[in-house]
């Protein structure tokens, strides 16, 4: 892959922004161009929403796989977590034993590498999630 | 609109056909149904092929050309296209060839399904398998999909405290069903402990609560119902072809514990076939991980939320059952070559309903409901076929 397919993606996977919609308040991540209940009113209104990070998990599952760029990582937590703004964001759970994790767990965002492009490619980073003590 | 019916069906057995390519598979599929309807290959006069990623798995797109090309009909010059809707692309394929007779513009229709899996590794296969999810908001970040049907699950139980050891009953079933059908990837029976101490892939879900790679093919051929009798003594009809979709990622759902979109598209399919979760004599469910029949057991009207693994226990899904489940083997030993299932599904379904289903026939079939599902049950369709 060529680089501008991850750094069109950098400020919302480096920094957590979402989308809001201004005509019902909803709160999106991924980032969205229409809000889904408001349709075309939406259209072009949409503003930009820094999320908090914080959250809790609110299912997750410890990966077995032999996945292709994570293959390293194995076995790894993967998590849907619940932020208190409305979205919930898939992401890893990283350093805490996969034995500890459980729905309800209070976590926070976290800047971490994602994976590697083989050798010789593009690093890409993003956000996973640790335990929020 | 025109009723529409099928009056041909045909499949090749599901499994590593190491001698077999992508276009041999589809073409005895294709040539099985065609011979099945009594007509020649000059009287189709359109072909949908359902398939997922051939592109991927084989290098190869294009596939409605390929398959016109092979099946003998390049000469012809009729329309052939692909159709894509992740695993759901066989249900799509017949949603389509359905919508092609039923309107009127034609009047015989081929539709296939067709998946060529086992050329990569498997690690290569659950990467393009994961396509189905948001690549960049789900897959990017390490989700496979067994992952995504595993925080489905986990958040089930969670739900419902439904066991491992009661989840673990659908993949029996499927099996035992499966060691009946000699086109099934998987003849042979397993038991609840071997699916609890099968390796883990993706916590709670082992390798045994999860669908394997299969390669194989399935196809029908498509008329309208006033003309079905002139090509066959056997034709079925099809009551219901419903189609609906929701957010692609697990994510932007309200629930991990519901398929909105298998809500809606049975909603539809009852009422465009006037019929009610009663009223179906077998259901082929998609089981692509036990999760996903689970939900869509419940969501199809069969079971209240949070107690389908009841119907397992009570013996409800066996073949003398209420409701005989997945008799061809489901997903689970039948196999999942992605774009063929849904049709493949379906061809079951004409083989119950026309009493040719040999050891594994349920008594008395005359309505058959299809489930086939693309992705996280992001995109559910329901076919119901009745004898006629």
């Amino acid at each position: 892959m060529v680089v501008p397919r991850f750094w069109r993606e950098r400020r919302y996977r480096y920094s957590l922004i979402g989308t809001r919609c201004p005509v019902c308040g909803t709160v999106y991540f991924p980032p969205r161009n229409v809000c889904p209940k408001c349709g075309r009113e939406s259209v072009g209104k949409m503003e930009e929403f820094q999320l908090s990070g914080k959250g809790e998990v609110y299912s997750y599952t410890v990966v077995h796989q032999n996945v292709l760029g994570y293959k390293y990582q194995k076995p790894y937590v993967m998590a849907i977590v619940q932020t208190p703004e409305g979205p919930r964001i898939t992401g890893q759970i990283v350093d805490i034993d996969p034995e500890e994790v459980h729905i309800g767990m209070p976590v926070r965002a976290v800047f971490r590498r994602i994976a590697e492009d083989g050798k010789a490619g593009i690093i890409q980073y993003g956000y996973k999630f640790v335990k929020d003590e | 609109m025109r009723e529409v019916a099928i009056i041909g069906a045909g499949e090749t057995k599901y499994g590593e056909h190491w001698d077999k390519s992508l276009r041999d598979l589809v073409v005895e599929a294709g040539l099985k149904a065609v011979e099945d309807a009594n007509i020649t290959a000059d009287d189709v006069q359109a072909i949908f092929g359902g398939n997922m990623s051939a592109g991927s798995f084989v290098g190869q797109d294009h596939v409605g050309a390929l398959i016109a090309d092979f099946a003998g009909v390049a000469d012809k010059k009729i329309p052939a296209m692909r159709i894509e809707s992740a695993c759901a692309s066989g249900a799509a394929a017949l949603h389509a060839g359905y919508m092609a007779i039923a309107s009127g513009m034609y009047d015989i229709v081929l539709v296939g399904g067709v998946e060529k899996m086992t050329d990569l590794p498997g690690d290569m296969v659950t990467d393009i398998l994961a396509g189905a999810a948001d690549r960049e908001w789900e897959v990017f970040l390490g989700a496979t999909f067994p992952a995504l049907a595993a925080m489905m699950a986990r958040r089930y139980m969670h739900e419902f405290g439904m066991t491992k050891e009661q989840m673990a009953l659908f993949p029996v079933i499927a099996h035992k069903h499966g060691a009946l059908n000699p086109d099934a990837h998987f003849q042979r029976e397993i038991t609840v402990d071997a699916v609890l101490k099968a390796p883990m892939v993706a916590d709670p879900l082992t390798i045994m609560n999860c669908s394997p790679v299969s390669d194989g093919s399935a196809a029908v051929v498509l008329t309208s119902a006033d003309m079905a009798r002139k090509y066959t003594d056997s034709p079925i009809k099809i009551s219901a072809s419903a189609f609906a979709n929701e957010y692609i990622s697990l994510h932007s759902r309200e629930s991990l514990i519901r398929s909105v979109s298998t809500i809606e598209a049975g909603r539809k399919a009852y009422k465009m076939a006037k019929k009610e979760p009663k009223d179906i004599d077998l259901v082929e469910i998609h089981d692509a991980f036990s999760i996903i029949a689970i939900e869509g057991i419940e969501d199809l009207g069969f079971a209240k939320k949070g107690e389908a693994w009841k119907l397992a226990e009570e013996g409800q899904l066996n073949l003398d059952g209420s409701l005989p489940y997945n008799p061809s083997g489901g997903l689970k030993a039948k196999g999942h070559p992605v774009g063929a299932t849904g049709v493949g599904q379906v061809v079951e379904i004409v083989k119950q309903l026309r009493n040719e289903a040999g050891k594994r026939q349920v008594d008395g079939a005359e309505v058959g409901l299809a489930h086939n599902v693309g992705g996280t049950m992001t995109s559910s369709i329901v076919h119901i076929l009745e004898v006629m």
